[in-house]
């Protein structure tokens, strides 16, 4: 199986170093960011198959985030994560990603899990 | 007193604790008194207005047809009692100008000459013929009065005097009332003579009574010494003077009003018959002439008093009516004012819930990775006491998360927008997560919670929000009335025409008969002193209609209540639907 590569965005520094940890050790190449900017350099150098952003990033939203990387990358998919659940977000963010794909914080791993690889199946 | 209570109307002790100190914007009662009062005001002045005219009018109209009708009778009456001693008067001229003096003397014709005027005129008793110095040269009639010398008596020195001569009525020794008619007249020789008649005044007394039986008053003749010359009903017996003063002379019929000595009010007309000593008098009881005023005037006051009864009636109807309308409106509009500062209110409280658990999920997600994270790690390294101690710490780490995030998700799920989104739900299941709100005081307070659902339920579309804020409105309020130790059941099953029907029942204090028309009510609480604002309930039952379902209450003091509520499995989709 081909080995999938994920970008992580969140603006919690603890939380992404986990999760990146966590997701290596299931065999997602993972690479972890806390910035709008840094996520687009690395999308600027690197091949990524699934971004999982936060919606809520310093300085931009995960949406508005999404169109900049949808633009640079066209294949890339997207799972939403967040800790705002109400429901106007919960709207938006299910138009945005569809919704299997907009999980509310706290994550549970496998799930996670599953979702990039379901969303990276169906991208063959 | 219970009679009043019975027809107070709603507004009457309207003290609207709830309406607050600056919303509070009509004094019902003093807009019902001044409604009254005005139109009670310009409705009933008018009429008492033309009441009063009215009563004038008709009153004046009456008082002068009295005095006009009196005043005819009076006329009608002298003008045929004048003309009963005139023709006689002439007659007598007629005689002794058409028969000679010595055919006069003669007795045998004097007597037929009598018995012609008592056949035709009638009243005659006996006629004389006197010659100039007073004697009586011959007579006819019922007494022995020939040749009786009349030279000293008034009456034949004033007919030789004045020509004619009419005296006062009289009883003489004819021993009955009558009067006296001479004519003087000269004599082929120009020897004055005169003709002397003696006439029953029997013949006026005829006149007097039919005139009396059409008027129902009294009508009589005095002279002008005020001797009454016809019995009267009331001022006195034939020849006594009457009780009433004699008018003075006037020429044409008068008619005044007076008063008697009982100070009754009396009709008085009088008119003086010409060339006579009579004056003819006509006096009449007021009250009785008044008897149809006081008819009229009983019509005037019957249908004044009624038509302000009819004012007074209609006024308080109309008022009443109309402040009640207005006292309805009010407690909409206060109503409405709640319903919105309640929607605001839970509003903010949506939003700050909202804002709250996201605040919470985010550490927790940190908390939840790491945990993640140390279990992964250990699973990946050989099992020993130590391993497994920490492993079995990071599983209550990480159930403890769960439990966070249980609760946030829950607090999310509050601030969830107003309209109705339906949904297929599981009727079971929404009726347990609306329990899980309530589990920590049902331990605290050991109340029981028995749920029974029929298994027939399918799932059905139907506004979870709404629902759940429905079944935590009824199961909050079945938690104030039961006490520490009391018991809740809740249960679920189908019902006629294709709908659900749940059930809250309580066995807590229940609610008494006369409050339980009003639990629906806004502001309809006993609990206002224990934070109740009343609207629970109303809330509730507006929810129930949106969702195009119907509740009801059954309640026993002291056994327990029961709330249903029945809703549609199949509902009217509404038009602003969302999702």
């Amino acid at each position: 199986m081909k080995q999938i590569r994920v970008l992580l965005a969140d603006d919690e520094e603890e939380l992404v170093s986990a999760l990146v940890e966590r997701l290596e050790m299931r065999g997602i190449a993972t690479d972890g960011v806390t910035t709008c900017e840094a996520a687009l350099a690395m999308l600027r150098d690197n091949r990524y198959d699934v971004a999982v952003l936060d919606v809520k990033l310093p300085r931009m939203s995960g949406f508005e985030i999404k169109k900049q990387m949808a633009r640079m990358a066209p294949d890339l998919k997207f799972i939403f994560i967040t800790g705002h659940g109400s429901y106007s977000h919960f709207q938006e963010g299910t138009a945005e990603a569809g919704q299997p794909y907009y999980l509310i914080k706290p994550v549970d791993i496998e799930l996670l899990v599953a979702k990039i690889r379901e969303i990276a199946a169906a991208e063959q | 007193m219970s009679f009043w209570r019975h027809f107070k109307p709603n507004f009457w002790d309207h003290r609207d604790s709830a309406s607050g100190l600056h919303k509070f914007m009509f004094n019902f009662r003093r807009i019902w008194y001044l409604s009254v009062l005005l139109t009670t005001g310009v409705a009933i002045i008018p009429v008492f207005f033309l009441a009063a005219i009215d009563y004038q009018v008709t009153r004046k109209a009456i008082e002068s047809e009295i005095i006009l009708r009196t005043s005819r009778l009076v006329s009608n009456t002298r003008r045929t009692l004048s003309f009963m001693i005139l023709e006689r008067q002439f007659a007598l001229q007629f005689l002794v100008r058409d028969n000679a003096f010595d055919l006069l003397c003669n007795p045998q014709r004097l007597d037929r000459i009598l018995s012609a005027l008592q056949g035709s005129f009638g009243g005659f008793t006996d006629l004389g013929l006197i010659d100039r110095h007073g004697t009586q040269l011959a007579y006819s009639g019922p007494f022995k009065l020939a040749h009786f010398d009349y030279s000293r008596q008034n009456w034949f020195e004033e007919a030789m005097q004045q020509g004619t001569y009419i005296s006062d009525v009289f009883m003489g020794y004819r021993q009955s009332p009558h009067l006296v008619i001479a004519v003087r007249h000269s004599a082929p020789t120009g020897e004055p003579f005169v003709l002397r008649a003696a006439i029953e005044a029997e013949q006026f007394h005829g006149e007097l009574l039919d005139a009396e039986s059409r008027i129902g008053g009294d009508m009589f003749i005095v002279n002008q010494q005020g001797i009454l010359q016809t019995p009267s009903m009331r001022f006195g017996r034939l020849f006594e003077k009457a009780s009433l003063v004699v008018p003075e002379y006037s020429p044409s019929t008068q008619v005044f009003e007076t008063r008697d000595a009982e100070g009754k009010a009396l009709i008085i007309g009088y008119a003086f018959l010409n060339n006579t000593p009579f004056v003819l008098m006509v006096v009449k009881s007021k009250s009785v002439l008044m008897n149809a005023w006081y008819k009229e005037r009983k019509q005037i006051i019957t249908y004044l008093v009624g038509g302000v009864l009819i004012i007074l009636l209609v006024v308080l109807a109309v008022s009443t009516y109309l402040v009640s309308k207005i006292h309805t409106a009010d407690q909409v509009r206060v109503a409405a004012l709640h319903n919105v500062e309640y929607v605001n209110k839970m509003a903010s409280i949506g939003r700050l819930a909202a804002g709250v658990a996201h605040e919470i999920n985010n550490p927790l997600a940190i908390i939840n990775e790491k945990a993640g994270l140390m279990q992964d790690l250990i699973k990946n390294r050989e099992s020993g006491p130590v391993e497994e101690k920490m492993a079995a710490q990071i599983v209550s780490i990480l159930n403890s998360v769960n439990r966070c995030a249980t609760i946030t998700r829950r607090l999310l799920s509050f601030a969830r927008p107003d309209s109705v989104s339906l949904q297929v739900i599981d009727i079971r299941e929404v009726i347990e997560s609306v329990i899980g709100f309530l589990s920590k005081e049902a331990q605290y307070r050991d109340i029981v919670i028995d749920i029974d659902i029929a298994a027939d339920i399918p799932p059905f579309a139907c506004d979870r929000g709404k629902l759940e804020q429905i079944l935590l409105n009824l199961m909050n309020n079945a938690f104030a009335a039961v006490s520490d130790g009391g018991h809740l059941q809740i249960t679920g099953s189908r019902a006629a025409g294709d709908r659900v029907s749940i059930a809250v029942i309580d066995d807590g204090c229940g609610i008494p008969p006369e409050d339980i028309k009003r639990v629906f009510e806004p502001f309809f609480s006993t609990r206002t002193h224990k934070g109740g604002t009343g609207l629970g309930l109303s809330i509730t039952y507006g929810l129930v209609q949106e969702l195009g379902g119907a509740i009801a209450v059954e309640s026993q003091v002291d056994k327990g209540t029961r709330f249903t509520i029945a809703l549609p499995l199949k509902p009217e989709v509404p038009k602003n639907e969302t999702n």
